[in-house]
């Protein structure tokens, strides 16, 4: 593990940087999902894959992973996955950016590698209820 | 942060002492040792260079929807469908990556629980359009009626004429954009997500949204509770100007001059709950 992924993940919540934004000081209260759910995606900073990715879909920009963010899932960064109504932790030896907007976009790149993986629990359910 | 903890008063009252039983799936991934894919294991091969076409003045919205997949099969990626007649529940439930394009107006819940596809519509459609889509785009040319992209959660869902009320109630995601007046109680307990009206708005705007982003153009009637205008960033009207020129769309005074609405969070109860809540609920 490197020296960057040992630091407090919860910094972000802690001091002015990050998740802790202006919206809550004005609400005067933490938002809960420990991640500004308004932040919109800056598109200088979409990464190679993503990039392909939309491509590939025929879309002229992330489309439906706007709404995707890098959250916290007991204690550790991660991204949820609605299709499986779980959270997809990224492994521990990743250093993450110092920034949301990128921490993000890398939130939407694993997400989809995921979603698109033979070992994505979907396969599984499809083999065992398809019905169509 | 301790600013925050003061405010759970719900915690004197005992509130916490229940435990929820959220399902969490704590999953260890690594992409190391995956190909490069775009679409899941599952999805259907198809190529957008491959067409055909549907005539649909003879066949119900079922068996349209079913000559649809059929052509999918057969690797179709871009099928028109002429003549549609306004038939309710056209083109609806297609989770894979396609292009659409119907020659005419669709009736009620057209395009509904849509996962991936980009459909044009050139004319009118009825209640519910976009109903539960979670990505893919469509666009209607012409005028949409009532709950326009309830529950959605992810993709565009773009009407380039006027909607009815009650347009994106329950939104999750994605975004919805019209290009000309909404009706009443647009946005009505909007969760998620960003809608952007370039007309005007009716009574009750955003009426007990829990979250996402309004941007109006026009004239706003009036509020609903727990709406509120909030300051419009550089990142806003820089998102803002991408997404409206995809589909052609001009802010009529700059998106600069746009006014944007979020919840005021003041009925905001979540954090009560937080974080065992947000398993069951995301």
């Amino acid at each position: 593990m490197t020296e960057k992924s040992q630091e407090d993940i919860d910094r972000y919540l802690k001091g002015d940087e990050g998740v802790d934004s202006e919206h809550e000081q004005w609400i005067g209260r933490h938002i809960g999902y420990r991640y500004d759910v308004n932040l919109l995606p800056d598109y200088s900073r979409i990464t190679p894959f993503l990039q392909k990715y939309i491509d590939f879909m025929g879309w002229e920009d992330l489309n439906w992973l706007e709404d995707v963010h890098m959250g916290y899932e007991e204690g550790r960064p991660a991204v949820f996955d609605r299709n499986i109504n779980g959270w997809v932790t990224v492994p521990e030896d990743w250093d993450l950016p110092d920034n949301q907007q990128d921490r993000d976009m890398l939130a939407r790149e694993l997400l989809v590698k995921f979603q698109n993986s033979e070992r994505h629990p979907l396969v599984d359910l499809k083999k065992a209820y398809k019905k169509f | 942060m301790a600013r925050v903890e003061d405010q759970h008063k719900s915690q004197e009252m005992g509130l916490h002492d229940e435990q929820l039983t959220g399902r969490t799936q704590q999953m260890y991934f690594r992409v190391e040792g995956e190909e490069e894919r775009f679409q899941k294991p599952f999805d259907i091969e198809v190529d957008f260079d491959k067409k055909a076409e549907i005539d649909a003045e003879n066949l119900s919205a079922t068996e349209v929807n079913r000559e649809i997949k059929r052509l999918m099969m057969d690797g179709y990626g871009t099928i028109n469908i002429k003549n549609p007649g306004a038939k309710h529940s056209m083109g609806v439930g297609f989770l894979n990556r396609l292009n659409l394009n119907f020659e005419g107006s669709l009736g009620y819940f057209g395009c509904g629980l849509l996962d991936g596809p980009n459909v044009n519509v050139t004319g009118r459609v009825g209640w519910s359009c976009g109903e539960n889509m979670m990505s893919g785009r469509v666009v209607i040319e012409k005028n949409a009626g009532s709950t326009f992209g309830a529950a959605m959660r992810g993709g565009d869902l773009v009407a380039k004429g006027s909607v009815g009320s009650r347009t994106g109630i329950d939104q999750k995601g994605g975004t919805i954009i019209v290009g000309g007046d909404a009706g009443a109680f647009t946005g009505f307990m909007m969760q998620r997500g960003r809608m952007i009206i370039l007309g005007d708005t009716g009574k009750n705007l955003g009426d007990t949204m829990y979250d996402g982003l309004i941007y109006v153009a026009g004239k706003i009637k009036d509020l609903g509770v727990d709406c509120v205008e909030t300051e419009m960033t550089d990142l806003d009207k820089h998102w803002l100007q991408n997404k409206l020129s995809q589909y052609g769309l001009e802010a009529p005074n700059g998106v600069e001059n746009m006014t944007k609405l979020t919840s005021g969070k003041k009925l905001w109860n979540y954090d009560n709950l937080e974080p065992t809540e947000k398993k069951l609920i995301l």
